[in-house]
């Protein structure tokens, strides 16, 4: 057996990344200045991790630079500084510095090792000038972490203060799990660290050492005793500690003097030295608070959630999704049933039929996260920009728990971060524009999200300047997309700048910059089974308003027959379905186009049998029914023979074995067994238009023919 | 002594097999379609089951029958008759459905193949398998791989990747 410490890389990266997540948003909540005390300890505790795992792993270069970030962090800890304008923005450009190297690692690719040096450079200097930098001598180096002993110097400023103490000697009794080893700690790494603190005498007991045959290499058999010159404090002593977890029995004793008598590192240890405890001083019981508060919040945190892979999530949420058609099969099977066991049968797989819904509403739940997870990224973005384009902002999140499918989450946060830059951008008007125009000089911007039907909607907010109405128009005049004189509804105009490249062409300040990238927007948006709409008004702002399904995997279904095929239109694109009398029908362009009149308003009529080329069981409109669907403020009417049952139906993909279809967004099974197509209203619209543009063609074709 | 003769006997019998292996070629299913013989390579093969009707699939081109569900996969059903531009025939008892796993852009796809019915497996040693011909016969020279001989008749191979790729790509 050999240990791939590869395998837990992995696993680092990710806490990493998770880490420095953490860190940032808790810098960030910090931005008035009043620094609390328990975020700092958050934010230290995220920078020792990483550089204990970093320097676990051999990672140098990062262990070096989280340790002098952590040095930092130690002086704004024990009071030495504070964090200012200059430090936040440091400690800030040090987390996306500190993600560029883990990446960098993880991706084994190459760093721009400048950067990294700058700002360590710029970190060394405001702790050398909050310390007064006198290097201390007692301090051993790290002599086999060449990048780490280039620290040192820094890194011996926290116990500095310490240095007179030379007669106090902690004696630390280091018993690790004979599974030291294998978890990826390195004794030595811990003693290179308590090195840092003072000088260190170590003395190995190897008193459980076996004879060699039965010695197993993976394993740790020897225990150490410590001597350590140095720190005034414990605390230093038990964060080198930290990293090994529970692995190890550690006993630290403080010398002869200090405060209290014996206190424990950890707190599985904490019961047995109680009574030496309750013989100290009155420093102890405070310590003895502290530790099992810390770590039952540790365990709070680690117990409640596990990680799991994706793709097992997935393979469950399949085999639910089988098991609910095959449920359906077998209540589909029952309704010929007679006799007397078939109704205690029937009540049977009634009670199966609702323990499925639970069983898969709770599986899809798994999938399911908090829409915080991309709104997190936007109190950075917007501090970073709007200081760059000068303006102030106030960033307003609203609804960050209100959860959203996995897959939906990872695609909503590029058509965000694009929204909110185009509001800070384009939308919050410049501070003197702002005072002229009488409101306050930071403009707001809010992010909301909330359930809405079966929906999640959410709304990117600003209080600018709105969209400029009339140069949209003239741009779109310009460019031929609207007649000379053809004059449009707010809403039809709003709409304009989703078309692609609407005003990419001509970079124009305001409202161009407001349509590059919107087509994209609009499409990416449109791909996850969502919309978007724009609300603007002028001079009050504008309001972008994205409306997204609960998940991908299921959707509620309205099954419509066409001669022998059953399609599904999904429920939210369904406005209505009608009966039409004849004399609602008007044919327009030589009966090639027809048109039902509905209350003051034409929508065009797709004959579904027509479109998909299928038999279907009549072909007059007065027979069939008219699905009335909708999709970007856009509506059809759908001709079908039959509306069947309505039903949630699990949405499989088309593409995974066949190909992707315009107008048909995926396949589901039927109770039956049989597949049925889920029709895609949008793609439906512009088949139909693209269609009828085709039939346009031809026809003026033959008229310039005959002409 | 024991435990190498042990050993020298297993070695004997791997190196026979590996020599079998080598003569042996590899394995064709053969099927009838249109009164031709045609073979796809056996381990391209999951299974096959009669025809129970498809659900179809709008505008795609005439060959594609529509898509049937194969335990709670949805899967694309390909009449080979009317892929090669053969006279329809109906659909009979013998008619099957090879369902096949390809290599198609970049993703290994499953997709069911309909021919009049399934004949055969042989075994053909790769020195027996001719280059394909020139021109195929209505068919997409392309998708055969090669030319081989049982008994009297002629089977014509096919390059099934390429075959299904070019059915259902950029149609």
């Amino acid at each position: 057996m050999t240990i791939d410490l590869a395998q837990f890389h992995e696993m680092f990266f990710q806490e990493s990344a998770e880490a420095l997540d953490t860190m940032e948003q808790t810098l960030l909540q910090n931005n008035d200045g009043a620094v609390e005390k328990e975020q700092i300890d958050t934010i230290f505790r995220v920078a020792h991790s990483i550089k204990g795992g970093s320097a676990t792993f051999g990672f140098t270069g990062i262990a070096s630079f989280t340790h002098t970030i952590e040095t930092l962090l130690d002086l704004v800890r024990t009071g030495r500084t504070t964090v200012t304008q200059v430090e936040m923005d440091l400690l800030l450009r040090s987390v996306d510095i500190m993600r560029d190297m883990l990446s960098a690692e993880q991706h084994k690719r190459p760093l721009d090792e400048q950067a990294v040096g700058e700002l360590q450079e710029s970190v060394k200097e405001v702790i050398a000038r909050v310390s007064g930098n006198v290097p201390r001598a007692t301090s051993a180096p790290a002599p086999a972490a060449p990048s780490a002993s280039a620290a040192e110097p820094v890194a011996s400023a926290a116990p500095q203060q310490a240095a007179p103490v030379q007669a106090e000697r902690w004696q630390i009794a280091f018993r690790p799990g004979s599974n030291l080893l294998a978890r990826g700690n390195d004794p030595l790494r811990i003693f290179r660290e308590l090195s840092r603190l003072g000088e260190i005498t170590v003395r190995v007991d190897a008193g459980s050492l076996p004879p060699l045959s039965q010695l197993d290499p993976h394993r740790c058999y020897l225990n150490w005793n410590i001597e350590l010159a140095g720190p005034k404090e414990k605390e230093p002593i038990d964060e080198v500690f930290d990293w090994i977890g529970d692995d190890a029995d550690i006993k630290i004793t403080a010398p002869a003097g200090f405060s209290a008598a014996t206190v424990t590192a950890l707190a599985p240890a904490v019961e047995a030295v109680a009574p030496a405890v309750a013989a100290s001083t009155s420093k102890a019981p405070e310590a003895r608070q502290a530790a099992p508060a810390d770590a039952h919040k540790a365990a709070a945190s680690e117990s409640t959630s596990i990680r799991v892979s994706i793709e097992k999530i997935d393979e469950l949420i399949n085999t639910v999704g089988e098991l609910v058609i095959t449920q359906s099969i077998l209540s589909q099977l029952m309704i010929n049933m007679d006799g007397p066991q078939a109704e205690e049968l029937r009540n049977g797989l009634g009670h199966l039929e609702r323990q499925m819904r639970a069983l898969q509403e709770s599986v899809m739940r798994v999938r399911m996260l908090p829409i915080s997870f991309v709104f997190n990224r936007f109190p950075r973005m917007v501090r970073d920009l709007s200081q760059k384009l000068g303006k102030r902002i106030e960033l307003k999140m609203t609804g960050e728990q209100t959860e959203l499918d996995k897959t939906v989450l990872e695609k909503i946060g590029d058509p965000l971060v694009h929204l909110v830059r185009n509001s800070l951008d384009h939308g919050i008007e410049t501070i003197e524009k702002r005072k002229a125009a009488g409101k306050p000089e930071a403009g707001t911007i809010h992010l909301n999200a909330y359930h809405k039907g079966g929906n999640i909607i959410v709304e990117v907010i600003d209080d600018g300047a709105g969209l400029n109405r009339d140069r949209i128009m003239a741009k779109a005049r310009e460019r031929g997309l609207i007649g000379a004189d053809e004059e449009l509804s707010d809403d039809r105009i709003y709409n304009l700048i989703f078309q692609a490249g609407f005003s990419t062409a001509e970079k124009v300040t305001d409202v161009s910059g407001r349509g590059v990238g919107m087509d994209v927007v609009r499409r990416n948006i449109m791909e996850l089974g969502g919309n978007v709409q724009i609300f603007s008004n002028a001079d009050h702002g504008s309001t972008v308003r994205i409306r997204l399904p609960l998940t991908l995997a299921i959707l509620d279904g309205q099954l419509v027959r066409v001669g022998s095929e059953v399609y599904v239109i999904p429920l939210v694109s369904i406005v209505e379905t009608i009966q039409v009398r004849r004399e609602q029908i008007n044919s327009v362009a030589g009966g090639r186009a027809e048109l039902l009149r509905l209350r003051e308003e034409c929508i065009p009529i797709i004959r579904l049998y027509q479109l998909f080329d299928v038999e279907a069981d009549t072909t007059d409109l007065h027979d069939g029914l008219l699905t009335i669907v909708e999709s970007d403020g856009q509506r059809m009417g759908l001709f079908v023979d039959e509306l069947q049952a309505q039903q949630q139906v699990v949405i499989k993909s088309l593409e995974t074995n066949f190909r992707q279809l315009t107008g048909i967004s995926g396949a589901t099974m039927l109770g039956d067994g049989r597949v049925a197509l889920i029709l895609d209203v949008p793609g439906l619209i512009s088949l139909f238009e693209s269609r009828e543009k085709l039939l346009r063609d031809d026809r003026q074709a033959a008229v310039r023919h005959a002409a | 002594m024991q435990m190498n003769a042990a050993m020298s006997d297993n070695t004997m019998s791997a190196g026979e097999f590996a020599t079998d292996e080598a003569e042996m070629g590899s394995q064709y299913l053969t099927f009838v379609c249109a009164g031709e013989e045609y073979g796809i390579e056996i381990l391209r093969v999951q299974e096959i089951k009669g025809w129970e009707g498809a659900t179809h699939v709008p505008h795609t081109p005439v060959y594609v029958l529509g898509v049937m569900n194969l335990r709670g996969l949805i899967v694309p059903v390909i009449n080979l008759r009317a892929r090669f531009n053969f006279e329809p025939r109906r659909f009979d008892a013998s008619t099957v459905v090879i369902v096949v796993r390809v290599q198609c852009s970049m993703a290994e796809k499953t997709v069911g193949v309909v021919v009049d019915a399934v004949s055969e497996v042989y075994t053909f040693s790769n020195e027996a398998i001719l280059p394909p011909p020139e021109i195929g016969e209505g068919i997409d020279g392309s998708c055969v791989s090669g030319l081989a001989s049982a008994g009297d008749r002629m089977v014509m191979l096919l390059d099934i990747d390429r075959l299904i790729a070019s059915s259902i790509e950029n149609i």
